[in-house]
């Protein structure tokens, strides 16, 4: 297994997941906040479709995590602002 | 590939690949382009095939005999140096130029990087498949709660299981095969909701004795679903998603004849995720655009409207699968390479089929046309399903507005499609574009009539970093960075 980082904390993945799957992996669903509700928000659609699992990689934001094949040392950082 | 393609085709589905093959076969230099990291598309979805021996799915798939024959047709085209697979690449838009067409794509292979590529072709197919339609029902929005596809990519593409207790609801035989999937990799599916009377397919025994294959394969889920101990509950409905920060349980309700829940009836089930999906709505993106000819299908959907050659109204353009009107992956692979056959007679290339093959084929595609229209019929969306809503229940995601707010755009401001709703609410002016809510905005302000979605000129965001690097010059080769080498 390899390892990329989500806010600083390491998760591991198999080669070949795609960032959203090795979150749901873990037993995380959520990882965005919404601009108006503040409700959390995970992967829904899962093929990039409904932009609900946006996340940030390696600084660039707006990057859906189920579209986003997971890569070691890959920096991922989740919350607020995604959907802005 | 360096010479330039006789044929663009968006989508690797199976419509897609099949006519890719068929194109190539007759002689065509072909351009095929997909967002996925593989071919295969959402019915033959595979972890990258440097990880399949790490993840394992073969197992959860169907055709795969197909699938493998396609992949090496397209491996040996590659090699002839005819076929240039662009895998990673996100079409953005497809324009006139020049007498042909121009698909202005973003190569993503390494994202978070973006790099613009445009392919040019005298001849277009668009085969960009379908997505699963969605009503909202309170709670949609909690994290757990996905679609039916989004449960089935993260276990065919990840060999994730999203949950260890799973409810299903919606409409349509797709629940099934993802209800055998889950429960073969250990979920407990709890329930099963199909809203639809199992009687109605009786309506439509002519297109049932018509296709034999569809029996065998709907006795196979039965036989998966029973050795799994799985029920499929027939008229009834998730009607509600409970839990804080993630889905906890799920209300379950029997229904009426018209999709209402039947009073009393609702009963508490505890789940850790649910996956919904009411049918399918057709990718149309890219088709919009040029004012194809639409008509409308049996679903409620408008699809673009397509000849017995699968020639939409433009010239040069055709479709395959999905986007002439949902029917799934058999009736895909037959009007892929019917629409393949009409490129090499407008190229004036010698048909690969051969004119009774090629007669086979259009036989197969009228069969499964019936059969799609017989399944929409069977499997409607319920009429009263707006009854499930509270004025709360979030009905667009993105801009989370609500069925309260959707309703008096309606009562107090006349709004009567989902157009005007979205000038006066913003709902559908999101991330999505209303990809998730439109055709639940459509019911809610028309009423009636297919939904046609809104125009969408940039068919997936980009930055203006990669818009900038734009290689806009009409008579360029196509652009000359690397073609996907893996194809399978």
């Amino acid at each position: 297994m390899s390892e990329f980082s989500v806010d600083g904390e390491p998760v591991r993945f198999v080669e070949g997941q795609t960032v959203a799957a090795a979150l749901v992996a873990t037993g995380r669903v959520a990882w965005r906040t919404t601009r108006t509700g503040r409700r959390p928000r995970g992967v829904f659609c899962g093929i990039g479709v409904c932009f609900d699992c946006l996340v940030a990689v390696d600084g660039v934001p707006g990057q859906r995590a189920c579209l986003v094949p997971a890569r070691a040392g890959m920096a991922v950082t989740t919350g607020e602002g995604d959907d802005d | 590939m360096t010479e330039p393609a006789d044929l663009v085709v968006v989508g690797a589905g199976p419509a897609g690949m099949a006519a890719a093959v068929t194109a190539l076969a007759g002689g065509l230099r072909v351009a095929l382009v997909d967002s996925g990291t593989t071919v295969g598309g959402q019915f033959w979805r595979h972890p990258p095939e440097h990880a399949r021996a790490a993840i394992p799915t073969d197992d959860l798939h169907h055709r795969l005999r197909e699938h493998r024959a396609l992949c090496g047709a397209l491996s040996a085209g590659r090699e002839a140096g005819r076929l240039d697979a662009r895998l990673a690449h996100h079409v953005w838009s497809a324009v006139h130029e020049d007498g042909g067409f121009a698909v202005h794509a973003v190569d993503r292979r390494t994202p978070p990087r973006e790099r613009t590529v445009v392919l040019r072709a005298p001849r277009l197919l668009v085969a960009t498949g379908a997505y699963d339609r969605q009503l909202p029902f309170p709670g949609w929005d909690l994290p757990g709660v996905l679609t039916v596809g989004g449960l089935q990519a993260l276990l065919k593409g990840g060999g994730v299981v999203a949950g260890s207790r799973v409810a299903l609801g919606g409409t349509g035989p797709f629940l099934l095969p993802v209800a055998a999937a889950l429960a073969a990799r250990g979920a407990e599916v709890v329930a099963v909701c199909e809203a639809a009377h199992p009687g109605a397919w009786l309506r439509h025994p002519g297109a049932l004795l018509r296709n034999p294959g569809k029996w065998a394969e709907g006795a196979g889920y039965a036989a998966a679903l029973a050795r799994h101990r799985v029920r499929v509950r027939p008229r009834t409905a998730i009607v509600a998603a409970e839990g804080d920060d993630r889905v906890t349980s799920v209300r379950i309700a029997a229904l009426a004849a018209d999709g209402s829940p039947r009073p009393g009836t609702e009963r508490r089930a505890a789940v850790d995720a649910v996956g919904v999906g009411w049918g399918f709505v057709p990718q149309l993106d890219l088709l919009l655009p040029f004012g194809c000819r639409l008509t409308e299908t049996a679903d409620g959907n408008a699809v673009v409207a397509v000849d017995d050659g699968r020639r939409t109204s433009v010239p040069g353009l055709y479709a395959a699968g999905e986007t002439c009107g949902v029917g799934g992956a058999a009736l895909a692979l037959a009007e892929g390479r019917l629409a393949a056959e009409s490129v090499l007679a407008d190229s004036g290339a010698a048909s690969v089929l051969g004119p009774a093959r090629r007669a086979g084929v259009r036989a197969a595609v009228a069969r499964g046309r019936a059969f799609a229209r017989a399944l929409a019929l069977a499997h409607p969306v319920p009429p009263a399903w707006s009854s499930w809503l509270t004025d709360e229940t979030v009905v667009c995601r993105c801009e989370e507005v609500s069925a309260g707010t959707v309703r008096a755009a309606r009562a107090d401001d006349d709004a009567r499609d989902h157009r005007q709703v979205k000038h006066l609410t913003r709902a559908g002016m999101g991330w999505c574009q209303g990809r998730m809510c439109g055709p639940a905005v459509h019911c809610l302000a028309a009423g009636e009539g297919a939904y046609t979605p809104a125009e969408r000129l940039v068919a997936t965001p980009l930055t203006l970093g990669a818009l900038a690097d734009l290689d806009d010059r009409p008579s360029a080769a196509t652009d000359t960075g690397g073609t996907d080498k893996e194809c399978s």
